[in-house]
């Protein structure tokens, strides 16, 4: 049902998402997110005051896609604790946008909760739009249960 | 002096404000859908109960429970969130800014009913730096989520430059006009 830490190894590539975008994909995401600025549902506005080719996919949707990408994998028991991400490029209707990761570190806290961290990556073909990291909980033991983890066992911040 | 004042609002919360309208699953439903997220945390009732003691929102959710109505009754002016960040553009003079790096720390779940408050703090601000937008200055501003009860349940941290472009430099870089959430950030 759900990924367990033991499975996991550094260099490990998390299963590749690749999706068609369309503008009900900008605009529902957008929308979604309560995000109601023009640049994500005027292609007017997106074209003529921000220059840009189209309308395009908000930051807080491509969140939702890399959580998405993330407990895809781990499944259920998953709880993401930190994401970082830079946007490098926008991603537009009619582009296929494909999500990758890469396993960079398997840990346990002193809590014994489990924690792998993973590169990410948002491409549309060789343009990379945005890149990231993520730490995310996985159990450890069949048992475990990262959601369970309450206040000071719950240390989603790396270690410094 | 604009950068003393500036650096005296570190460490010193700001801008506390209520989200406004509390957490729910019709919302939380078309986020996932939006993604064709099919996690069954959040859509069976069972797996919810016996995973995290009930319904509750994806953590990626999170800045939508701040985000304000794009209209609501009494209120006139257009609300922008990131206000700090338009503060720092302003008492520094610098009338062109982006936002680059976007890091979100998950607490505490969201779960329906509860209601968000935030406060913007920033966490510094940078000597001058020259970059091929221009030049300018970076700076970090968290925004802290609590609940009703203050229970933490995440953190936004934004890195903006706010810069002055060179009177040479052309035209406007498409999109590099402050966004906060950050669009196009490249700094």
């Amino acid at each position: 049902m759900s990924l367990r830490l033991s499975e996991v190894t550094v260099g490990d590539e998390l299963p590749e998402l690749a999706y068609d975008v369309t503008a009900t994909t900008v605009v529902l995401g957008a929308l979604a997110t309560r995000d109601w600025r023009p640049m994500h549902h005027d292609y007017k506005f997106a074209t003529e005051r921000n220059g840009t080719q189209d309308i395009f996919l908000n930051t807080p949707n491509q969140a939702a896609w890399f959580e998405r990408f993330l407990t895809d994998w781990t499944g259920p028991k998953g709880r993401l604790g930190q994401l970082r991400f830079r946007m490098l490029s926008s991603v537009f209707p009619e582009d296929r946008m494909v999500l990758t990761g890469t396993v960079t570190a398997v840990t346990t806290d002193d809590d014994g909760g489990g924690w792998v961290d993973v590169d990410l990556a948002l491409k549309v073909g060789d343009r990379t739009c945005t890149t990231g990291h993520a730490r995310i909980a996985v159990p450890t033991t069949e048992d475990d249960n990262p959601w369970a983890r309450r206040g000071d066992t719950w240390r989603p911040f790396p270690p410094e | 002096m604009a950068v003393a004042e500036a650096r005296s609002w570190i460490g010193v919360a700001k801008y506390e404000e209520d989200g406004g309208f509390p957490a729910e699953m019709g919302y939380v439903w078309t986020s996932l859908s939006s993604v064709e997220n099919g996690n069954p945390l959040f859509w069976d009732e069972a797996v919810a109960e016996e995973l995290a003691g009930g319904p509750m929102a994806p953590p990626s959710m999170l800045s939508a429970w701040f985000r304000p109505h794009n209209w609501a009754p009494g209120v006139s002016e257009p609300q922008v969130p990131l206000q700090v960040h338009f503060d720092l553009k302003e008492t520094l003079g610098l009338p062109e800014a982006v936002m680059s790096d976007n890091v979100i720390t998950f607490g505490e779940p969201v779960r329906p009913g509860d209601r968000i408050t935030t406060r913007q703090v920033l966490r510094s601000v940078s000597d001058e730096k020259t970059t091929k937008l221009g030049t300018g200055r970076f700076w970090v501003i968290d925004v802290e989520y609590h609940t009703q009860d203050d229970t933490w349940v995440g953190t936004e941290s934004y890195t903006g430059f706010g810069y002055r472009r060179e009177a040479d430099a052309g035209p406007e870089r498409p999109g590099a006009t402050a966004t906060p959430g950050g669009e196009h950030g490249d700094p």
